[in-house]
């Protein structure tokens, strides 16, 4: 039998297996912790920060770091939940979100995160940068507009001999995802579908298969994102 | 020739891609750059996607795959290098070269480039061209700089002055560098013959009673963070894993520290045995010096004292007559990171990749480099700990304070008489670091680089440790003629911006923000509330994966808080309204051309 321990989330009794992640130990007990940069079973790499919780006086991300006895996690408290919203204010000012002329409108997980945290207009000043759209590949577009550098793609779509596909170029503010030009146009219909999937925004888009969902039907067009969890 | 070039540095590193970075380096500086063919080379040798090896080259600052000249050149764009006269220098390489920063001339033959501080605060304003270090730059010295080049002669034959002190000039550097050692203490101090430790007490003592000696020491980490060594020595003994590794950790990329460059010039043997010593307390059989790409005249000069240590048994096998200690130790080159100083980027950089800090935990001392437990330690660091060694944990915890315990190098610069390199106790206020230095009329100083704080005279009676005003050993003075928001606060914040490795959404994106409200308050336009918003975004920066973004509003958030009056004197009287919007401006351009003058 693995260890069980016991914490608490915003006073809530919890409990989970030794080892595991917060943010699993969230949702096993019904908690909801918004997250972007993660994706279920692609190694975590805490990088958007939105799933920050405080423990102990510290903030941590609850996507990489694992829960331990008697851990008194503070989640959804109004300092947090502002921290996160600035993040996706920071996220829109950061990038160009157009939202009401993207392929992905709702089913797009930052759209979805600022309804839910009820940003109206974003506190901060609108960058405006020029990012480039990438059409070279066979059958996927790459609007670097809308990319909001979490890295789902670069770490979760690999070749058989585990080259990147999809990787970072540059560094800060300046990040780019760039496409493999060999690996990317030998890209198999699979991996191009799961590619689309993994990008939790309107960046990778199929090529000629446009608005496959109606609006109406979409993920986030009737609930909230994190709906799923009762806390 | 190129393809020559390519090919034998992936000879060289055995087609490893651990060393991306090694191979990479080699390349940008036979070739000047890094171009597509040697990327797709490299990319199929070593097992890669072109991306992959993209996503390198991109990440640091001295790589580039478009040529950077011949003779290339970076001039340092620091504060201190601003206050000691750079932009008359930076004029002149332009006019006299005939391009621009960020530009190389028609003909390929000079570059010209900014860079982040060299080390070299204490002989400003200077450069590297082609790896080496000129110093004490003037518009006179640089026309003769542009004038050699244009004649094609070697950078190493082009100095006009002596070579610098002590083993600047030895055959191995031929440097100019000066070392400016103010102050020795315990550390620092050259009576000591490297080598005893390992060869006379090391076989004596258990790996236990070594790191029992380290801890009895209390002796602190030297690069900024201030861990307890002997503690995370152990917890790296007691962690499983089938190699162990000693990383130190010469980076130095805090703006205004310098430290590290005049220990690896005077007493890299202290250091090395620093190093094994080390090894030996936690099982590893290798060490790795990381070196940054700022002192890369130094490498030859290290490999070389390294063989030496080899020939008398200091590094090897069975090291000191130990049975079965066997140690060694390679230097690997950063190329251009300020981030690649945060432990967990050193280890990605020194696996060859992008210097993204790591989640922790885990941390090195379980998980570090290849995944195996790693010590990660400042130079200064490795080097007191031979003195413990030398002198017992007891004695070294008799200096400083009693929670700061041993001696601190600084390195200081700015408006003082005597900028270099000072060895003191703990304990030392700002006063009488000023009255060592032969500073007087002091505004303010930075005390730990620009992630650290700018203090005021007010504060001048506090006292450098670990409670008070920790530091990594930056101290940097700013006389009452500095105009600190812009020719301090601005530059740190820009530092930062360049330097953000860009994965967490605040550190990359909340900093120029700030940034921003900072030059709007500078331009005029600011309004009371901006004060307010500067606080209070900055909270954002907490939530960073590391240091770097934890700080990076440091600059701007303790200016405001110990020179407030700075900010307000710019503020627009009475208005608490956004006023970033200038409408005069706006329209200026129309008016211009329609030829009528607005009625506001
Ligand atoms: C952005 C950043 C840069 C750093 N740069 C350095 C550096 O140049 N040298 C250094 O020794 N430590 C640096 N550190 C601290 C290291 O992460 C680490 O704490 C240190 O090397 C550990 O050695 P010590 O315990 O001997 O101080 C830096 C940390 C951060 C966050
Ligand atoms: S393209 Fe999509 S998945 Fe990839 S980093 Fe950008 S937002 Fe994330
Ligand atoms: S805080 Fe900044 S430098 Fe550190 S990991 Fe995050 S983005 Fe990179
Ligand atoms: S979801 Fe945890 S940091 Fe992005
Ligand atoms: S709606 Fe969010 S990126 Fe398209």
């Amino acid at each position: 039998m693995a260890d069980i321990i016991n914490f608490t989330i915003d006073g809530k009794e919890c409990v989970a297996e030794k080892g595991t992640l917060i943010l699993q130990a969230a949702q096993e007990n019904d908690i909801y912790i918004p997250t972007l940069c993660n994706y279920e079973g692609v190694k975590p790499q805490g990088s958007c920060r939105i799933c920050t919780i405080k423990t102990n006086g510290q903030f941590v991300t609850a996507c990489t770091t694992p829960v331990a006895d008697g851990m008194e996690i503070e989640n959804n408290t109004e300092e947090i939940n502002d921290l996160r919203k600035s993040i996706i204010e920071l996220l829109f000012v950061e990038g160009n979100h157009f939202c009401p002329a993207c392929e992905m409108s709702g089913d797009c997980e930052l759209q979805a995160l600022a309804y839910r945290f009820q940003m109206m207009v974003p506190r901060f000043t609108f960058q405006f940068p020029k990012r480039e759209i990438d059409a070279r590949n066979p059958k996927i577009l790459m609007d670097s507009n809308r990319c909001i550098r979490c890295k789902r793609c670069i770490r979760a779509i690999k070749d058989e001999k585990e080259r990147s596909i999809f990787a970072f170029h540059g560094r800060g503010r300046n990040i780019e995802v760039h496409i493999d030009p060999d690996l990317g146009s030998k890209l198999t219909d699979e991996l191009a579908e799961r590619s689309v999937t993994i990008c939790p925004v309107g960046a990778i888009l199929p090529r000629e298969k446009g608005f496959r969902t109606p609006i109406g039907q979409r993920k986030f067009d009737h609930e909230p994102i994190g709906s799923e969890y009762k806390y | 020739m190129e393809n020559n070039t390519v090919h034998s540095a992936i000879r060289k590193y055995n087609q490893d891609k651990t060393r991306l970075m090694d191979i990479l380096i080699e390349i940008q500086d036979n070739e000047n750059h890094i171009s597509d063919d040697a990327v797709r080379i490299i990319s199929e040798k070593l097992g890669l996607s072109i991306v992959d090896v993209e996503q390198t080259i991109s990440f640091y600052h001295f790589l580039s795959k478009e040529s950077l000249g011949k003779y290339t050149i970076y001039l340092n764009n620091s504060v201190i290098s601003n206050m000691k006269g750079r932009q008359i220098v930076a004029e002149t390489f332009e006019n006299e070269a005939g391009c621009k920063f960020g530009e190389v001339t028609e003909d390929g033959i000079i570059g010209l480039f900014d860079t982040a501080c060299i080390g070299m605060s204490d002989q400003e304003p200077a450069a590297l061209i082609n790896g080496s270090v000129f110093i004490h730059l003037t518009s006179f010295r640089v026309k003769k700089i542009v004038r050699d080049m244009r004649a094609g002669k070697d950078v190493k034959k082009m100095h006009t002055s002596y070579l610098g002190d002590g083993q600047n000039k030895s055959e191995y550097l031929n440097s100019v560098v000066r070392n400016n050692i103010m102050r020795m203490g315990p550390v620092l101090s050259d009576d000591y013959n490297p080598g005893t430790i390992i060869m006379k007490n090391l076989a004596q003592l258990t790996p236990e009673q070594v790191i029992e000696e380290i801890k009895t020491s209390n002796i602190r980490g030297r690069g900024g963070a201030g861990f307890p060594t002997g503690l995370k020595w152990e917890f790296c003994r007691k962690a499983k894993g089938d190699k162990k590794y000693v990383l130190c950790n010469a980076d130095e990329g805090e703006p205004g520290t310098f430290k590290d460059r005049v220990i690896l010039t005077e007493r890299p043997k202290l250091l090395f045995e620093g190093m094994v010593i080390a090894g030996y307390s936690i099982g590893a059989t290798e060490g790795i010096l990381y070196l940054r790409y700022e002192y890369k005249y130094l490498k030859h000069y290290l490999e070389n004292i390294l063989e030496e240590a080899r020939e008398k048994n200091l590094l090897g096998k069975d090291i000191g007559g130990i049975k079965g200690f066997n140690f060694d130790i390679r230097i690997q080159l950063g190329a251009g990171a300020y981030i690649c100083g945060e432990e967990s980027a050193l280890i990605e950089s020194a696996e060859g990749k992008r210097g993204e800090p790591r989640d922790r935990p885990p941390f090195p001392v379980e998980k570090g480099y290849n995944d195996c437990p790693t010590v990660v330690n400042n130079v200064e660091t490795l080097c007191s700990v031979v003195k413990i060694m030398l002198n017992g944990g007891e004695w070294y915890s008799s200096l400083g304070t009693r929670e700061s315990t041993g001696t601190k190098i600084l390195s200081i610069s700015g408006d003082c008489r005597y900028p270099g390199i000072y060895e003191v106790e703990w304990g030392l206020s700002i006063n009488e670091m000023l009255d060592m230095v032969g500073a007087t009329d002091i505004q303010a100083v930075q005390v730990g680089g620009p992630s650290g704080s700018l203090i005021g005279p007010e504060e001048f009676d506090r006292i450098l440790c670990y409670s008070d005003l920790a530091t990594g050993g930056s101290l940097m003075i700013f006389n009452n003629k500095r105009y600190l928001l812009k020719d301090v606060v601005l530059n740190f914040t820009e530092f930062f911006i360049e330097e953000s490795c860009g994965s967490c959404v605040p550190c990359r994106s909340m900093t120029p923000l700030l940034k921003q409200k900072l030059e709007k308050i500078l331009n005029g336009n600011g309004v009371a509330n901006d004060l307010e918003d500067l606080p209070k975004w900055g909270e954002l920066m907490k939530i960073n994966r590391c240091g770097l973004g934890h700080t990076a509003a440091n600059p701007i958030l303790t200016s405001l808080k110990n020179f407030r009056h700075l900010y307000e004197e710019k503020l627009e009287r009475g208005k608490e309204y956004e006023t970033g919007f200038n409408l005069e401006q706006a329209v200026s351009e129309s008016c211009e051309a329609t030829k009528r003058v607005p009625d506001f």
